[in-house]
């Protein structure tokens, strides 16, 4: 691998890890590094994952356009009701507030905003040079919610402040300002709220008709479909059911201080993962209700018994196909790994962007000898490994795409912007079918990593 | 300058983008070259994802990661260790250094930084050639869109890099400054000039770098490009070519060609539809010294039928147009000829020339202007579009919103295309693009003509 090597930072080199090779040990959680094409956003993008699907809010970005601007519904983050989240808001800076401060011009957009949309709540996002320029957010946000006696939340996400997980970490405390100001009389002992999931292709609702099946009540998706009532009531669930690594986490951490609502970590991907979860709601309910677990039961069986033989012909194609895994967070991973272990294929190579120690010991568990494990990645890297394992099938984000496409390897995209659900046991399903149907094309014979060139055609053909 | 000025405080649906964004996407036509962003991670990232969804290809975008401790005591450290890093993985022979908010907001000094680092470096004993081309351009985005980034960067790469030694005479090229067009323009127009007989440096060049072949090995820097060595002889040409109006009378990089290395400059319009094509290859005949070649000629005619052919389906249709203010220019110009009557010119950007540029290109056509509008968002167009019952709509997917609320068709041009197959592939330019897009748009409306009726014509 003497390329490979030059191909990687030196810096870089404990954040990799192929297993088998050495006794595992994995750098994470670092600061990007100068110079290298990370693939990693930055807080603001973190806060905005996280926020962006709570459709009936306000969602302004104090900054300059940019930031607005590229997250400008990009997500197929679903609502059922209103889609004031679909829009982008922007106090579009220029440079007279740069120098003079902007606080005036967001009072006076939030205030205009406000009065044109008439939303439950708004979120007021502070990006990098908010953050120079020392605008005090919290200050205009009071105000602003005084005169228009409504919620208005700052998010202290200035880009700079660390990675998308600092942003993550910025949007559970602004939503936190939320919970318990809503009235929760006459929500079910059997309830839930559900916790990161942002109901892209409408997943969350998969998801919530497997709850309801098991007689369990959901409180307030959090925040796929979400509602800012609904926000205020989640104190009045039972349970938090936490999907995701991080996105929602600390959400869940500070409910769970302030008014003992418990917590169980989930993942809806894959057959495995999503029984699993289904199981353990269950069993968290089970005292209440002794018939919760036999419903459960029944509906994953029911689940299976059609799900199973859709998958056969997809097992039997894609048979010993190798899989590569690069994706945000390392807890989508692990479902990842065991989805394709469930398809028959070989995960060759797996990593995030923002994974944390315990995320990539977990990895190292479940994956095979020879697995490249990898933290914080960029395209030369991801490009070697590609190469050197001779990938079938990419699974990342639009960032990830071009450099399968342009090596002409099968790509998954995983990331936010898909528009089939690939939760819950039909999403099973899809990602079978979104894999078969990239793994069997045609085009892969043509491509060169696999096929001779024009001139050698026609050589070989004379 | 701007005879209107938006009522509103804040912005929804912005009609433009960031402006680091455009000198990304200028440093990506040249060979060789990494855009490098001196900011926070975060722009890197977007930009790069917002660029690669259009063109699919892949778009590295490096950027020196600053946190919060060189927010407060200056990115220096970061820029110069991004641009080691940079110059011993990629092997970059051009390095774009574009500032952003962040490191414009906290006054990092790029030029001398820069200026100390290519020292150091040389003391160090790097050799001259092992070390990359270094251009930078200030890009803040609280003052200008993207197009204002692109058209600084290309300015600054000719700045710094282009030469005319004093001896050296007068090359037969020609400097071609197509502004951002698609890489099937580029193309399209490095094809004319062939077929003119004129040596071409298309600066910058994107024909390749955004619309590359499936290949065996990733390239770290895509291929293609203008090369440094074109880029040199930039000053020692023997004229200039700068497409885009709002450039007119602004120092840009063919006026700067100009008054330092004396190189004749001909400003146009982007050569959209018949009579802005017509100018370019006027010019390219000056140039050349003999006729337009037959095949043009040809395709010329070709498109005067077609627009005879097709002028009923077109005449009085009313079309709302918005976008980057020189595209716009050119697609009013366009539709002026084909009878389809502009209603709305809008932009995010401000160059203070839309309205100008319009009359002119109008050149009396239409008695009355239509709605001129700069720095505007796509809540001001809604709302005025809503009183004026468009047919259809020119511009790029952002505006999709629009043709679902009206439903009417959206003819996509220019960038992004984010919902449809092949954005790097549209033709825009010169005569033939000029039939490609009367062919869609001819073909949309007859597609609702077709769809609305409830009689399922068969034959239109
Ligand atoms: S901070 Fe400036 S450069 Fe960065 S994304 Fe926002 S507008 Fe663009
Ligand atoms: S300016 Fe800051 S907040 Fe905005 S995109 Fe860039 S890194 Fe993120």
């Amino acid at each position: 691998m003497s390329n490979e090597s030059q191909l990687i930072f030196e810096e870089r080199e404990d954040q990799i890890h192929r297993k088998g090779e050495q006794p595992y040990r994995l750098a994470c959680d670092r600061d990007s590094l100068a110079g290298a094409v990370s693939q990693r956003a930055c807080v603001f993008c973190g806060s905005r994952v996280v926020l962006y699907p709570i459709a009936d809010a306000l969602h302004l970005v104090h900054g300059p356009i940019g930031c607005a601007a590229y997250t400008w519904d990009i997500r197929g983050a679903l609502s059922s009701g209103p889609e004031l989240h679909r829009l982008s808001f922007s106090t579009d800076l220029q440079e007279k507030d740069v120098i003079f401060g902007g606080e005036e011009k967001l009072h006076r957009a939030l205030i205009e905003l406000i009065d044109r949309h008439g939303p439950k709540a708004a979120f007021v996002y502070s990006t990098c040079i908010v953050g120079i320029i020392g605008d005090d957010l919290a200050a205009v946000c009071r105000r602003v919610s005084k005169e228009k006696e409504l919620p208005v939340i700052p998010v202290q996400s200035e880009g700079f402040k660390g990675n998308k997980r600092a942003g993550y970490h910025a949007a559970c405390k602004a939503m936190f300002e939320l919970v318990g100001t809503g009235d929760v009389s006459g929500i079910s002992p059997l309830s839930v709220n559900i916790l990161g999931d942002f109901n892209l292709a409408g997943e969350i609702w998969i998801i919530r008709e497997y709850f309801q099946r098991m007689g369990i009540e959901t409180v307030a998706n959090i925040t796929g479909d979400g509602r800012v009532d609904d926000l205020r009531r989640t104190h009045g669930a039972a349970l938090n059911v936490v999907q995701c690594s991080g996105a929602t986490m600390d959400l869940a951490k500070m409910m769970q201080e302030k008014f003992g609502t418990p917590f169980i970590r989930v993942s809806y991907f894959g057959v495995e993962d999503m029984a699993e979860s289904l199981y353990a709601v269950a069993r968290f309910f089970e005292k209440q209700d002794s018939n919760v677990l036999s419903r459960t039961q029944e509906l994953v069986h029911e689940e299976l018994s059609v799900l199973l033989p859709q998958l056969k012909e997809f097992r039997q194609a894609l048979r010993g196909k190798k899989a590569a895994i690069y994706v945000g967070g390392a807890f989508k991973a692990f479902s990842l790994v065991k989805a394709f272990r469930l398809l028959g294929m070989k995960v060759v190579l797996v990593g995030s962007q923002t994974g944390t120690a315990e995320d990539y010991q977990e990895l190292h568990e479940i994956t095979d000898e020879g697995t490249i494990i990898v933290d914080d990645s960029n395209p030369l890297e991801l490009s070697s490994f590609l190469k050197e394992k001779d990938v079938d099938i990419f699974v990342g984000g639009v960032k990830e795409r071009p450099i399968a496409y342009k090596l002409g390897v099968g790509f998954c995209d995983h990331n936010h912007e898909r528009k089939e659900p690939l939760e819950g046991f039909v999403g099973m399903f899809n990602f079978a079918r979104e894999v078969y149907t990239s793994v069997m094309s045609p085009v892969w014979r043509f491509v060169p990593r696999r096929s001779r060139t024009l001139a050698e055609e026609r050589f070989a053909g004379s | 300058m701007s005879d209107y000025s938006s009522p509103y405080i804040s912005t929804t649906n912005a009609c433009k983008l960031c402006k680091p964004l455009g000198a990304c996407l200028a440093f990506r036509g040249i060979e060789g070259a990494v855009p490098f962003l001196h900011g926070s991670q975060g722009c890197a990232t977007y930009m790069r994802r917002y660029i690669i969804s259009h063109f699919r290809e892949p778009m590295d975008i490096a950027s020196s990661s600053l946190g919060e401790k060189h927010a407060v005591y200056g990115g220096e450290a970061n820029l110069r260790q991004g641009l080691q890093n940079v110059m011993k993985k990629f092997g970059a022979r051009l390095v774009g250094v574009a500032t952003t908010c962040l490191t414009e907001t906290i006054g990092d000094d790029v030029p001398m930084i820069l200026r100390t680092f290519k020292r150091e470096m040389a003391e160090q004993g790097t050799a001259h050639q092992d070390l990359p081309a270094i251009v930078n351009v200030a890009t803040p985005s609280y003052s200008g869109t993207h197009m204002e980034g692109f058209h600084a960067a290309v300015r600054a790469v000719v700045e710094q890099l282009a030469e005319c030694p004093e001896d050296a005479g007068r090359s037969a090229a020609v400097n071609l400054l197509p502004g951002f067009t698609s890489p099937a323009d580029v193309r399209y127009l490095q094809e004319i000039m062939a077929d003119c007989g004129i040596p071409v440096i298309v600066l910058p060049d994107i024909s390749e770098t955004l619309d590359g072949p499936a290949l065996d090995d990733y390239r770290k820097i895509p291929d293609g490009g203008t090369s440094l060595a074109e880029i040199a002889r930039m000053g020692c040409s023997r004229a200039t070519i700068e497409l885009g109006r709002t450039l007119f009378g602004h120092e840009s990089a063919g006026r700067l060609l100009e008054t330092r290395f004396q190189v004749p400059l001909h400003r146009l319009g982007v050569p959209i539809g018949l009579r802005e094509s017509d100018r370019l290859f006027e010019v390219l005949q000056l140039l050349a010294g003999v006729e337009t070649p037959e095949k043009h000629v040809l395709e010329r005619g070709r498109l005067i039928d077609a627009y005879v052919d097709g002028h009923k389906y077109t005449f009085g249709k009313g079309a709302v147009i918005y976008g980057e203010e020189d595209l716009v220019i050119g697609l009013t110009s366009f539709l002026l000829e084909i009878g389809v009557k502009p209603l709305l010119c809008a932009s995010g950007g401000k160059s203070g020339r839309l309205r100008e540029a319009i009359e002119d290109v109008n050149d009396s056509i239409l008695p009355e202007l239509p709605i001129i509008r700069e720095g505007v968002d796509f809540y001001e167009i809604a709302e005025e579009a809503e009183s004026l019952s468009p047919d259809l709509l020119l511009g790029h997917s952002k505006g999709y919103h629009l043709a679902r609320r009206f439903r009417i068709p959206l003819i996509r041009v220019g960038f992004p295309i984010h919902d449809r197959f092949g954005g790097q592939r549209v033709l825009h330019l010169g005569y033939r693009g000029a039939q490609e897009l009367f062919d869609r748009i001819v073909n949309a409306l007859l597609d609702a003509k077709q769809e609305a009726s409830p009689v399922g014509y068969g034959y239109m």
